[in-house]
């Protein structure tokens, strides 16, 4: 689906009020980086008549107020701000952290890993061994509470989401597709393959920061057993630490 | 003391809602809300409060309630068997509901989400700005019979007013706009969602309601590797099997199955009321058309108030409905009733 003759950042409306800046139409670190630096900069601009902002894998969205700021006249300071430099060299965030998050890889609490090793072209033992030595960067927070998206994954990790949803994974479901991991903040259905359970809750409604992980924060899901995974639950951080990134 | 409200008896689903958290889209949360915003606006309009108040929400099948003091109540949204102390009362409509009284809301008689106001809202402690449940984000929960629900001081003095809803009780005609990905999908598909009617599918809730096109599902090459993008309420979501959903107040902030087309804001309370089989006609409109009907709809709900007009009652004729009630246990069709449904 790559358009070559497309010039990425591109600007798109979707729904009445909103508006993509998209940095590419795949996921890459020049293109991640780009997109929230992108938002910093709308965040630090305060125009009127901007409701919201959000940084997603390779965009900017921006929601406004069309009934007062004209679509046209979003679009243009939009398109001055995006020519002002070039987004794909941007810096990452500062303060970033090193998470460990302790991982039970298969078993019956994470089904899918036969099929997922299967499609990536590896055996259990293997799959286990790459997708745990992986470091990885929470690349945008979405689809749920404090839920990260986590990249790149090796090449072999290229496989679809599945043509069906699975009806439910759990809270703590790592899953798998596309060269990325998402790590489930809630229990729902998705089409991505369960291949990890950690006992790590992403949003905590009581704490003081309900956030857990943030964008570029990196992450190692090292592999546990069930039993410890299981003391590990009544951690809300499921066992979780982390050190800066310096 | 200020008044409450008790649970006699829960359906089995039932939350407090209001306008929603907008702007922690960043944090991975979706703005929630009640299904039918409008109804909310009703309400207000009846009560002579704002929108953005805490109001019960019902699916299906409504309660009993009584409550600790006088209180005024208003009824909107999908309308439901009501009565006060086995009474029959209007729906789309404030009453007085007397301390002790025993409000009684059934099934819904057509539409899927009914709503209780109460005179000063419902009072809860508010998370990130708002008290409303957001069951799929962990956020609040289903009320539960035996609950006590705290009601804020009320201002507001009217009551008997009834309100004509807009009929959004059925289905019909929905416009979109283009979403992120609507380019991504053929012209042919683009014409079949305008030129084929689809119905509502079993399976609905506040995440979103799937829908059963006549002529199979959706096609989008490479639809499955499309990368993680922005969700908006509205977007109708094309799943892998083709099955399209439009994803509601509680939708995924973010997700990878392309999105064909966005519900205009202003007709998303006709998919969220749309019951199981209720045919839907969707059509795209341009992006400078719909900015007017959103204007026109906003100056239409800030002005429902104006619309609102009182309700008559007949003491002697509301003795006759209440022996109908005890004598038959059904109550009859009537003029006010009729009126106004």
């Amino acid at each position: 689906m790559t358009n070559p003759s497309l010039e990425y950042p591109i600007i798109r409306t979707g729904g009445v009020d909103g508006l993509l800046v998209n940095f590419g139409d795949r996921l890459s670190e020049p293109a991640n980086r780009a997109a929230l630096a992108f938002r910093a900069a709308i965040e630090a601009e305060g125009w009127d008549g901007v409701e919201e902002t959000s940084s997603t894998l390779v965009s900017c969205f921006i929601r406004f107020d069309p009934l007062h700021l004209p679509h046209d006249v979003m679009k243009a300071k939009l398109e001055t701000l995006v020519k002002g430099r070039n987004w794909f060299d941007a810096a990452l965030p500062t303060g970033r952290r090193y998470w460990r998050i302790p991982t039970v890889y298969g078993t019956d609490l994470a089904p899918q890993l036969a099929q997922a090793a299967a499609a990536a072209g590896m055996s259990e033992a293997e799959a286990v061994t790459s997708l745990s030595d992986a470091r990885v960067r929470v690349q945008a927070l979405g689809f749920a509470p404090g839920q990260p998206y986590l990249g790149e994954l090796p090449k072999a990790w290229d496989i679809p989401r599945q043509s069906q949803l699975t009806e439910r994974v759990p809270q703590g479901a790592l899953v798998v597709a596309i060269r990325q991991f998402v790590l489930f903040g809630v229990s729902a259905p998705t089409g991505w393959q369960h291949v990890g359970q950690t006992a790590i809750k992403l949003f905590q409604p009581e704490a003081d920061e309900p956030i857990l992980l943030r964008p570029g924060d990196e992450v190692q899901f090292v592999a546990t057993d069930a039993a410890s995974l299981n003391n590990m639950r009544s951690d809300p951080n499921g066992g979780a630490t982390y050190e800066m990134i310096k | 003391m200020s008044a409450q409200l008790k649970i006699l008896r829960a359906g089995p689903s039932m939350t407090l809602q209001d306008m929603g958290r907008p702007r922690h889209l960043a944090l991975g949360l979706s703005r929630g809300g009640a299904m039918d915003k409008l109804a909310l606006a009703e309400g207000a309009a009846l009560l002579g409060q704002l929108a953005d108040t805490l109001t019960l929400e019902m699916a299906a099948l409504g309660g009993e309630f009584e409550a600790s003091e006088d209180v005024r109540i208003a009824l909107t949204g999908a309308p439901m068997r009501v009565s006060i102390d086995a009474e029959a009362v209007v729906w789309n409509a404030s009453h007085w509901l007397p301390a002790g009284a025993r409000l009684s809301i059934g099934a819904a008689t057509a539409g899927c989400y009914g709503y209780l106001h109460v005179g000063g809202g419902f009072a809860a402690d508010p998370f990130l700005g708002a008290a409303s449940a957001h069951l799929s984000a962990g956020i609040g929960a289903l009320l539960q019979a035996g609950e006590t629900l705290a009601i804020g001081t009320d201002t507001g003095r009217e009551i008997n007013r009834v309100i004509e809803p807009e009929d959004r009780f059925h289905g019909g005609a929905i416009r979109l706009t283009p979403s992120f990905q609507t380019h991504l999908f053929g012209k042919a598909e683009l014409d079949r969602l305008q030129a084929e009617p689809l119905h509502r599918a079993a399976r609905a809730n506040r995440m979103g309601v799937a829908m059963t096109p006549q002529g199979g599902g959706y096609y989008i090459e490479g639809g499955r590797n499309v990368v993680s993008e922005i969700v908006l309420p509205g977007d109708i979501q094309i799943t892998g099997d083709g099955m399209p959903f439009v994803l509601m107040v509680e939708c995924q902030t973010t997700g990878g199955y392309p999105r064909i087309g966005t519900v205009l804001p202003c007709d998303l309370p006709r998919v969220a009321q749309a019951p199981a089989g209720a045919e839907l006609r969707f059509r795209f409109v341009d992006l400078e058309e719909a900015v007017e009907l959103e204007r026109a709809e906003a100056k239409r709900r800030a002005e429902l108030g104006k619309s609102c007009r009182p309700l008559i009652r007949d003491p002697r004729y509301m003795r006759d409905l209440l022996s109908y009630n005890l004598i038959g246990g059904v109550v009859a069709g009537n003029e006010e009733l009729e009126e106004v449904t």
